[in-house]
């Protein structure tokens, strides 16, 4: 007889990988990115790639030479980060400043806390935030670039948000909210068109690569939060509708809050991540001295995972 | 809560029992049930006949062992069990197939039951019953609750819920009506509480059959159930939340909650001891798996004792494409590691898994997905207990309650980085459970 294969139990397994579960996150982005590169062009295609590509060199690389680590590392997490990373760019951003954002994203926030599973802040989002405070005009610079679609010259349009903070409501009177949550140009490439993203969204849930409370409970919390201050005064803060459509929200609460890593693992600690996202968000976009702040909130809420780790657990069988 | 839904694979369910033929030995292992050893009671070069006791229990918790032949004692000493630990066996040359006086070989259906509480309880003793679920405890214990707990509903565990095994499907279909009065036996011995046959849904044939039987027979108080088929619906604790809509508390027995489960290939055991004075010797199991084709699936009623490798070569010899044999289904059972090795009152199946099906991943990291914790079936968090294993933390273990594990592997399975979940789990496990037993022992 052949020599045999002798281990504990259990000796099957589902069959589902990490890459895998990074794959379907990538085909989930999938429709938000063509999306993306019809409206936006050559252009966007460019920081895409330069996204993408620098993200899983600089992983590999340190994975060899720092880390010292011979055989694979998890090349579509990287890829994630990558897309992530890109999506919330400036489809104008310098293809040097995409590598130095991916530098970040990678060396810094990933790499440097022990790699996969043990960073404490999204890369993406810590990356996209380190971008904006250390190169604001290309950070801010929403020019529209030619697209594959629609081929008007290159337009500069300020956001939504961004005509908000400057003008208040009358600024951003008349939106057309329809529109907005089919295609809303202006933006980050991820800011275009939220159905894309919801779509990709119900791929994951589908696919049950996340579950939707985080999701649910950021966009019942900026409901609510922004519909209490807009039933107060009308006048001086936007609607809840508004708020839900624009900026980068659905992005950021489908795919970078859900991120499995930087976001609670029990269902109350998720609830009340979720909650502390959409709270921050409201407060930062009526306040605050940026117009948008999906990724502040995000990254302040990150800071407090482990703590909601520590106190939410789910409940045991046969205990109370 | 939590549990997974493997692909069930019971390639073997068609495939109708087959008596296995007599081995040339039989090794007859002295530690086939959960509690001490028995104790040998024959001599080397005594003539043994089938069903006759050659041990006895060692302790409260134990039982009778009978020969599952006849023959001549050849010797008595160590042996490798399957996974090549050493254990005291009786090994019977095979001579003829002469039976003990007093057993009732007829096929006849006996559904009388003219006993006592008493001398059912005493029946299921002698006859060396033990629960053949997975577990082995004697069963003559498990149905004589402590004094001051009462019985209130017997669950009959017919899930099945691990992927591969067919062996209690077939005798289901097979056996029912046999099953069905050693289900009417129990009952009367637990002084006649109601009970439930709880049988997954993807075997609706069998739920027919034993429905059909129930009403035919017209014993009382039994109800067939049909669960959910997830895995590990078929986990003692996991069955009477679905019967009974009850949780036994963390450190408790069934029977603190009113619930006695027994398998249901131990109730047919049950018809045979107390109709038909039929000791435990044979059993039924699965030869199966994904690396076998579909002409060499086959379910066996075999004696007890039969070494693996008989029951190997009588099927057919060890498929070409097998990575590793396992003992049992793929989520619990146990690898083999010596083929040799004999079969024993528990034994369900002969697994042979292709390296596709069962070679592990190399581990990575963990990605706090969650999915472990999603699975487990007892609430627990394996992406915890994982960590606190391997910083040895006894205290925080506890805490967590790593003590609730019932080692069913649904972490495991599902995790998607491979991280040897369980491997760590077992092993904080044993140590915490080491010390709560030596601080009971201490107050």
């Amino acid at each position: 007889m052949d020599r045999m294969l002798v281990s504990p139990s259990p000796h099957i397994h589902t069959g589902r990988t990490t890459s895998g579960i990074m794959a379907d996150v990538c085909i989930a982005l999938l429709p938000a990115i063509v999306v993306s590169v019809l409206f936006y062009g050559w252009a966007e295609l460019l920081v895409l790639g330069v996204s993408v590509v620098s993200c899983v060199l600089i992983e590999w690389a340190i994975t060899k030479y720092l880390f010292k680590k011979e055989g694979r590392f998890c090349e579509s997490a990287a890829v994630v980060t990558g897309l992530l990373l890109a999506m919330n760019l400036p489809v104008t951003t310098p293809w040097w400043v995409v590598f130095i954002g991916a530098l970040f994203a990678i060396g810094v926030v990933k790499m440097s806390f022990g790699g996969l599973g043990q960073n404490v802040f999204n890369p993406a989002i810590a990356a996209r935030v380190f971008l904006l405070i250390s190169f604001p005009t290309y950070m801010t610079d929403w020019t529209v670039t030619p697209g594959f679609i629609h081929s008007t010259d290159a337009v500069s349009g300020a956001t939504l948000l961004g005509r908000y903070a400057e003008g208040g409501v009358s600024a951003v009177a008349g939106t057309d909210y329809l529109g907005t949550l089919f295609l809303n140009i202006g933006g980050s490439a991820g800011e275009i068109s939220a159905i894309a993203l919801l779509i990709g969204f119900v791929y994951l849930l589908c696919r049950k690569v996340v579950k939707p409370w985080i999701t649910l409970s950021i966009f019942a919390t900026v409901a609510l939060v922004s519909g209490i201050f807009f039933l107060a005064d009308p006048s001086t803060y936007t609607d809840p509708l508004f708020n839900l459509l624009t900026g980068g929200l659905v992005l950021g609460a489908c795919f970078m809050a859900t991120d499995y890593v930087t976001s609670p693992m029990s269902f109350w600690g998720q609830i009340i991540y979720g909650a502390g996202i959409g709270f921050l968000v409201m407060m930062i976009r009526y306040f605050g001295a940026y117009p948008e702040g999906v990724s502040f909130a995000i990254l302040i809420m990150n800071i407090t995972v482990p703590l909601l780790n520590k106190a939410f657990h789910q409940r045991k069988f046969g205990r109370k | 809560m939590g549990g997974i839904h493997p692909c069930d694979s019971k390639f073997a369910r068609e495939c109708p029992i087959e008596v296995l033929p007599l081995p040339n030995t039989a090794y007859v292992s002295m530690a086939q049930h959960l509690g001490a050893p028995a104790k040998p009671v024959v001599n080397v070069g005594d003539y043994v006949k089938v069903g006759q006791v050659i041990a006895e229990p060692g302790g409260f918790i134990s039982a009778f062992v009978h020969s599952p032949v006849s023959g001549t004692v050849k010797s008595i000493g160590p042996r490798a069990d399957l996974a090549g630990n050493s254990v005291t066996h009786i090994e019977i040359t095979v001579q003829d197939d002469e039976w003990a006086d007093g057993i009732d070989l007829s096929k006849d259906l006996v559904t009388d039951i003219p006993y006592t509480r008493e001398e059912i309880l005493d029946k299921i003793k002698a006859c060396g019953v033990v629960g053949l679920g997975g577990a082995t405890f004697p069963t003559h214990v498990k149905l004589n609750p402590a004094p001051g707990k009462v019985a209130e509903c017997l669950i009959i565990n017919c899930a099945e819920c691990e992927p591969f095994l067919t062996s209690d499907y077939r005798i289901m279909l097979e056996r029912t009506k046999e099953i069905i009065v050693g289900v009417a036996i129990m009952q009367k011995a637990l002084n006649g509480c109601r009970c439930v046959i709880g049988i997954e849904e993807n075997k609706p044939e069998a739920i027919d059959a034993m429905a059909a039987a129930v009403a035919q027979l017209g014993f009382p108080d039994i109800e067939v159930k049909t669960l959910k088929k997830k895995y590990p619906q078929g986990g003692e604790k996991q069955l009477i939340d679905a019967v009974m809509h009850r949780q036994v508390r963390s450190g408790c027995l069934p029977i603190d909650e009113g619930a006695v489960v027994q398998n249901v290939a131990t109730a047919l055991a049950v018809y045979e001891a107390v109709q038909k004075n039929k000791p435990l010797i044979t059993n039924t199991l699965t030869v199966t798996g994904d690396s076998i084709p579909a002409n060499r699936q086959h379910n066996y009623l075999f004696r007890i004792g039969t070494p693996l490798s008989f029951i190997i070569e009588y099927s057919g010899g060890v498929p070409q494409t097998t990575a590793k044999i396992i003992s049992g289904g793929p989520m619990m059972g146990k690898a083999v590691a010596n083929i040799d090795a004999a079969t024993v009152k528990g034994s369900s199946s002969v697994l042979y898994l292709s390296r596709k099906a069962t070679l592990r991943d190399e581990p990575g990291q963990c990605i706090r997905c969650g999915r472990c914790a999603d699975a487990c079936p007892m609430g627990l968090e394996p992406f915890l207990l994982l960590r606190l294993c391997k910083a040895a933390d006894m205290p925080q273990l506890e805490e967590n309650a790593v003590q609730d594990c019932i080692e069913c592997g649904c972490c495991m399975y599902s995790c998607p980085s491979a991280l040897p979940l369980l491997d760590y789990i077992r092993q904080g496990k044993g140590q915490v459970m080491g010390i709560i037993k030596s601080r009971n022992i201490k107050k």
